[in-house]
C-alpha cells in the first residue's frame, strides 16, 4: 500500500434515530441504530460497492460520507481533512467534490425544469460557470452521457427512464466531482439498458479518473463493476475485500447466503442446486439481537456469537471479515 | 401431452388514446399445460402484464382485448360475463402482484382480508373461515398465524406481506396462479424463500404457475417453459432448457448474454434516437431498431411465430428462412 490517504475515510460512524412515541402519551420507543460503528475507506480511483439487504444501512452510510446527514458519532475525512463538522461555505466548497445519482430518475429531476437547467444548477450554485461557458458545459455534459445537446430545452417527462438516468449522471459529473455515489442507480432499469449504463459509468470513470461508491443489491452488477465490495448487515460492515476475493471465497456466513440466493441463468445447474435458505427474517434495526447481528439466522452460531459482536479482522491480504468462525 | 389448461391464440390489446387506438399487445399466442410452470419474460412495456390481466378481464379502463381464441379449460375467458368471471377469478385463476403493500388493504387486518375471499368462494361459517385462514397462513410459512391474522399489513415485512398475498391467492384453491413479478421488490434471500414456497405449492398440490418477470436468470430455476416478449409480441417460446442452451431469437440471445454478464454480444445501442418511448412502427418487427440481424423485410412486416423445432416457436424472419435475396444453403 502507498501512503496516499484514502479519498474518503470514515471512522466509527454511528447513526441513531430517536423515535417518537406511537401515541400522544405512550411508552418511549427504543432509539433506532441505523449504523453501528462503521469504519470505511474509499481509495482514490476505485469502485467500492456496498451490498446488503434493505435496512442494512447502505444508503445511510453513503449519506453520512457525503455529509447529507449527520452521524451521531464518528468522523469523516476527505483527502485527509476532517470534514465531520464543516458547515456553511466550507461545507459547500467540499460538497462539489461529491455527487449522488439516485435510483429513481423520475423523483430526482424537477419536472418543471428543462434538463439543461437541471444540469446547469450545480454549476451555478458552485459558481463554476456563467453565460456562454455555462451553456457550453451543459452541452458537453449531455454529450458525455450520450444525449444530443439540442435536447437541453426539453423537460424530464419527454425522456424514457434510461435517458432520465443519463441526465442525472450528466448533472452529477457537471461540476467535475471526485466521488460519485450511485445509490441503486441501475436498479430500476431493464437488463439491456443496465448494460449500457454500466458501460457509461466505466467510460466516465476512465475519462475523468472518478471514484465510485456503488450501492446495489444486484450482486451480478457489483461483480462486473467494482474493485472492492463491502457487505453490510444490520448497520455493520460484516465483510470487505477485493471483488475477486469476495466472490471466489466469501467467508462470512451472511455473504455466503447472499451469494447462494442469486439465481444462475442455467436451468440444469439450477435444478441441481439446493437453495440453502436463511431461516427467519432480517431483524429490525430497532431491535437488534445482542452479540453478532447475524447469529439468530446463522447455522454456525456458537455461544460466543450470542454475546460478543465480532470485529472486522484480516482474513487475507485484501479481505476482512467480522465473524468468530469465518470460513 | 394432455389438453392445455389455457389456450390463447392471437391475443391483441389496444389502448384508447387521444390519437385513437394504440396497439400495445399483438398476436400473442401460448398454451399452458396443467401442472406446468410457464415463465414470461420481457422488459417494462413488453406487454407481459397486460396480457395476463386481460385473461381475468382486469385490464385498466380504456384497454380493449381481442383474441381469436382465449380459452381456460374450454371456456372463453374474454366472453365471460362479469358474474361468470367472478367465479373464475380467484377461484380458478388467482393473481399475485408485485407490490404487496398496495395489493393489501391497509386498514383491514390480514385475517379479515383472507376470510373475505374464503366466504366469497365457499359457504363457510365465520369460525370455519377463521380456522381455514390460520391454516393458509401457516401453509405459506407465517409463524404464529392466529396472532398475525389480527395484525395489519404495515406490521409485516415485505417478504411476509408477499406470503400473505400468496395465502390470499390460495384461499380460493385455484388451479392456476399468475405471479406477476412477486419477488421484484424483495431482497435476494427473501426472493429465494418465496420461490421455494411457490415451488413447494406446485409440488404438493399440482398448481399451475405462470411466472411473469423481467429476470431471465430467475426463470432458469422455476420455469419449465419460457416465453420471451418484446414490444407486445412473443419473440420466442421454448422449453427452458432449450432457451438457455441455445436461444434462437436475436433478442432472446441478447437478453441471455446480458444476464450471463457475457462481455461481447449486447443489445446494440440506439442512443441517437431521442424518443425511445415512442412505439416502433406498427407494421414491422418491434425489435428491428436494436436487432443486429435486421433487414428490410423486418421493417415492413412482423414475422409470424412459427414452429422451428419440436416445442420451440420463434418470430424472426432471419430464423424462419433465409432472408429474401440470399441463396438458400
Amino acid at each position: 500500500m502507498t501512503n496516499v490517504p484514502p479519498l474518503v475515510s470514515a471512522r466509527g460512524i454511528t447513526v441513531t434515530y430517536q423515535r417518537k412515541s406511537l401515541q400522544w402519551v405512550g411508552p418511549k420507543r427504543q432509539p433506532l441504530q441505523a449504523l453501528r460503528g462503521v469504519d470505511l475507506d474509499i481509495m482514490n480511483g476505485e469502485v467500492l460497492a456496498l451490498v446488503g439487504e434493505s435496512g442494512s444501512g447502505k444508503s445511510t452510510l453513503a449519506r453520512v460520507l457525503v455529509r447529507a446527514i449527520e452521524a451521531s458519532a464518528g468522523t469523516v475525512a476527505f483527502q485527509g481533512t476532517d470534514i465531520t463538522h464543516l458547515d456553511g461555505e466550507a461545507l459547500r466548497g467540499i460538497r462539489r467534490h461529491f455527487q449522488v445519482v439516485f435510483q429513481d430518475p423520475f423523483g430526482s429531476l424537477n419536472p418543471r425544469l428543462s434538463i439543461g437547467a437541471a444540469i446547469a444548477e450545480p454549476l451555478i450554485v458552485h459558481k463554476i460557470a456563467t453565460g456562454e461557458a455555462l451553456r457550453k458545459r451543459v452541452a458537453e455534459c449531455l454529450a458525455m452521457v450520450g444525449l444530443e445537446p439540442s435536447l437541453a430545452s426539453l423537460r424530464p417527462h419527454e425522456f424514457s427512464g434510461g435517458q432520465r438516468q443519463r441526465i442525472c449522471i450528466a448533472r452529477a459529473i457537471a461540476c467535475k466531482p471526485q466521488l460519485i455515489v450511485a445509490d441503486e442507480a441501475l436498479s430500476a432499469l431493464d437488463p439491456s439498458l443496465r448494460d449500457r449504463m454500466i458501460d457509461l459509468f466505466q467510460d466516465l470513470k476512465d475519462r475523468f479518473a472518478l471514484t465510485y461508491l456503488f450501492i446495489s443489491h444486484d450482486l451480478g452488477v457489483v461483480q462486473r463493476i467494482s474493485d472492492r465490495v463491502a457487505v453490510m448487515y444490520l448497520g455493520r460492515v460484516v465483510e470487505i475485500g477485493s471483488t475477486k476475493e469476495i466472490y471466489r471465497h466469501p467467508r462470512h456466513p451472511y455473504t455466503q447466503a447472499l451469494m447462494a440466493a442469486v439465481p444462475v441463468p442455467d436451468p440444469v445447474a439450477e435444478r441441481r442446486r439446493r437453495y440453502a435458505s436463511l431461516p427467519g427474517e432480517p431483524p429490525s434495526p430497532a431491535n437488534p439481537p445482542p452479540g453478532c447481528p447475524f447469529h439468530p439466522r446463522c447455522a454456525r452460531a456458537i455461544d460466543r456469537c450470542r454475546t460478543a459482536a465480532p470485529l472486522l479482522t484480516e482474513a487475507a491480504a485484501t479481505h476482512q471479515v467480522a465473524c468468530h468462525l469465518p470460513d | 401431452m394432455s389438453a392445455p389448461l389455457i389456450d390463447i391464440q392471437g391475443l391483441s390489446i389496444s389502448l384508447r388514446t387521444r390519437d385513437g387506438l394504440k396497439r400495445v399487445v399483438s398476436d400473442v399466442s401460448f398454451t399452458v399445460a396443467p401442472g406446468e410452470a410457464l415463465g414470461i419474460v420481457g422488459e417494462s412495456g413488453s406487454g407481459k402484464t397486460l396480457s395476463m390481466l386481460s385473461l381475468l378481464q382486469l385490464l385498466p379502463p380504456g384497454a380493449v382485448a381481442h383474441a381469436h381464441r382465449a380459452l381456460y379449460d374450454g371456456r372463453d375467458l374474454l366472453g365471460q360475463s362479469r358474474l361468470q368471471m367472478s367465479g373464475i377469478r380467484g377461484r380458478e385463476i388467482a393473481f399475485v402482484f408485485q407490490d404487496s403493500l398496495t395489493a393489501l388493504n391497509p386498514v383491514i387486518t390480514i385475517g379479515r382480508q383472507i376470510t373475505e375471499v374464503l366466504r366469497l368462494h365457499f359457504s363457510l361459517s365465520a369460525a370455519d373461515a377463521q380456522q381455514r385462514t390460520a391454516e393458509l397462513l401457516a401453509k405459506v410459512g407465517i409463524p404464529d398465524p392466529s396472532l398475525r391474522m389480527r395484525q395489519y399489513p404495515h406490521e409485516f415485512s415485505g417478504g411476509m406481506r408477499q406470503r400473505v398475498c400468496i395465502a390470499m391467492a390460495l384461499a380460493g384453491e385455484p388451479r392456476i396462479l399468475i405471479a406477476d413479478e412477486p419477488t421484484t421488490a424483495l431482497d435476494v434471500t427473501v426472493q429465494a424463500e418465496i420461490v421455494n414456497l411457490i415451488q413447494q405449492l406446485q409440488r404438493d398440490s399440482g398448481l399451475t404457475v405462470i411466472w411473469v418477470t423481467h429476470d431471465l436468470a430467475l426463470l432458469a430455476r422455476i420455469a419449465d417453459r419460457v416465453i420471451v416478449m418484446y414490444g407486445g409480441r412473443v419473440m420466442e417460446d421454448a422449453a427452458a432448457r432449450d432457451l438457455f442452451e441455445a436461444p434462437r431469437h436475436p433478442y432472446a440471445a441478447a437478453l441471455l448474454s446480458s444476464v450471463r454478464h457475457d462481455a461481447a454480444p449486447r443489445v446494440p445501442a440506439t442512443l441517437a434516437a431521442a424518443q425511445a418511448v415512442s412505439a416502433p412502427a406498427a407494421a414491422g418487427c418491434p425489435f428491428t431498431p436494436r436487432c443486429p440481424e435486421a433487414h428490410d423485410r423486418c421493417r415492413s412486416s412482423a414475422p409470424p411465430l412459427l414452429n422451428v423445432a419440436d416445442g420451440t416457436r420463434v418470430a424472426c424472419w432471419a430464423r424462419d428462412r433465409a432472408p429474401p435475396g440470399s441463396v438458400a444453403s
